[in-house]
């Protein structure tokens, strides 16, 4: 983030005005990610009247930055016409999308319309593995067509590249062939459970010793050394800092009208097709309890010598059962990086050492046969 | 002497906050904040009313400042956002475009 965004989005946070927005417009898709938290049944997405309304709203809000994401953006009809009017309200629009359904003409649409970036998932530089992901063969080529449309339009193209146990080691191989197209690339080992509260998925994330050679590899971290170093001891600034950006400059809409403090954060705050986006984002006591966490009132992680540089995610905890609580994958990470266990890790131990002695009371084991 | 106008570039990503505009060009992404003075005139930037008469009616209205050497502050400013692709401007009124460049 460059300095002046930075700058803005401190001011943004001490106006309360919601700088930053994800609006999912579909969760209809027309890949089967086998990661995927999604239900892609269509429950009734907002009309195109309805997105431009909440558009308007936001724009009077003061949000900037408008990422449009799904499901695939691209299965909506009313695609253009949404990006067209979100572009009339002058918002920043990055996108989100697989890219299968882009082809010239819709690269050169984008580039009319002036989109600052497209993301666009890739999982593997082999299409056997990409594929096994997507479960849709040929998805790789065709996204990867895309990207080159859409750099021959001169548009930004980042490469997102979520890693699991399907296509641990091919990252290096994305890496290379996003420098091969011109285009950034980005690496993350989250898996995110079920919206519905289903967790089962999480077993595709990768094991320790990935995790460990990903948080060791230079070309990703730069500094070794410096990047896997201990934390130092939280000072007080640390402690009452806030502990992500969700719901204090930024949030997010689902295809349904609901909003939450991120796309990985399904705390329920309100519904703009009932109130007004603006009214949620002031007055919603869900969104004002999140807003008051510091980091000092971290239950177990004020405890943990990975405080100051952990990359807990708050969404993730609270789907854990605790938003206030740690969340067990960013403390995997964290002990990746440094090798020394977190607190929630130490206490998640402790709990299984004294389930060991339960099981080992001889005579009440006894008793009960 | 001729007149100036100015038109918002339909390429840029704007939007206000607390009085002053948040700009990202359309070419690169560079990002760029207006003062309040800077702001006013962006927002007046409607391709049909010449400059000189934004400073006569919003600049020397709001700030207590001398019309010549606010005209010719607002002239430099305009040719220095004009050069970030973020104003155009021109001799002859500018015709409104929409996002993707074309006339309406």
């Amino acid at each position: 983030m460059s300095v002046l965004l930075q700058e803005m989005t401190a001011r943004a946070q001490a106006l309360n005005v919601p700088l930053s927005v994800q609006l999912d417009l579909t969760y209809r898709c027309n890949e089967r990610c086998v990661h995927c938290y999604l239900d892609h049944d269509d429950h009734g997405e907002m009309t195109t009247p309805e997105i431009k309304h909440l558009l308007d709203e936001m724009a009077d809000a003061g949000v900037f930055i408008l990422t449009l994401s799904g499901g695939e953006i691209f299965l909506r009809k009313d695609f253009f016409e949404i990006l067209e009017y979100a572009r009339q309200l002058m918002f920043c629009v990055k996108l989100k999308t697989n890219a299968v359904l882009i082809r010239e003409r819709e690269a050169q649409r984008l580039r009319d319309l002036h989109v600052e970036s497209i993301q666009i998932s890739i999982y593997s530089h082999r299409a056997e593995v990409h594929d096994a992901i997507t479960l849709i063969p040929g998805s790789l080529k065709r996204s990867l067509d895309a990207v080159r449309f859409l750099k021959s339009q001169g548009l930004k193209v980042i490469i997102a590249n979520v890693l699991m146990t399907g296509n641990a080691q091919d990252y290096p191989g994305v890496r290379a062939l996003a420098a091969e197209l011109g285009v950034e690339c980005t690496l993350d080992p989250t898996i995110t459970p079920m919206m519905d509260g289903d967790r089962s998925i999480l077993g595709l994330g990768v094991d320790h010793e990935a995790l460990r050679q990903v948080m060791r590899d230079p070309a990703l971290v730069g500094d070794v050394d410096e990047f896997c170093a201990i934390a130092p001891p939280a000072g007080e600034d640390e402690l009452e800092s806030l502990p992500c950006s969700a719901g204090h400059t930024a949030c997010y809409v689902s295809p349904y009208g609901d909003m939450y403090p991120c796309v990985q954060f399904p705390l329920p705050t309100g519904n703009v097709r009932t109130r007004r986006f603006v009214d949620i984002w002031r007055h919603s006591d869900q969104m004002n309890d999140v807003r008051s966490i510091r980091v000092k009132d971290l239950t177990t992680c004020t405890q943990c010598s990975h405080v100051s540089k952990c990359s807990r995610c708050p969404g993730l905890a609270f789907m854990e059962g605790n938003m206030r609580g740690p969340s067990s994958q960013d403390c995997e990470k964290s002990f990746a990086r440094t090798g020394v266990p977190s607190a929630n890790m130490l206490a998640k131990k402790r709990g299984g050492a004294n389930l060991v002695q339960i099981r080992m009371l001889p005579t009440m084991a006894g008793a009960m046969a | 002497m001729s007149r100036l106008y100015l038109a918002r570039n339909p390429r840029v990503a704007a939007r206000a906050l607390d009085g002053e505009m948040m700009i990202m060009s359309g070419r690169d992404s560079t990002l760029f904040t207006l003062n309040k003075t800077a702001t006013i005139i962006w927002q007046s930037a409607d391709g049909s009313t010449p400059l000189d008469e934004i400073v006569e009616r919003k600049i020397c209205v709001e700030f207590d400042v001398e019309r010549s050497a606010a005209l010719h502050d607002a002239e430099s400013l305009a040719r220095e956002l004009a050069s970030h692709e973020i104003l155009q401007i021109s001799e002859q009124p500018i015709p409104p475009r929409n996002p993707a460049g074309e006339s309406r």
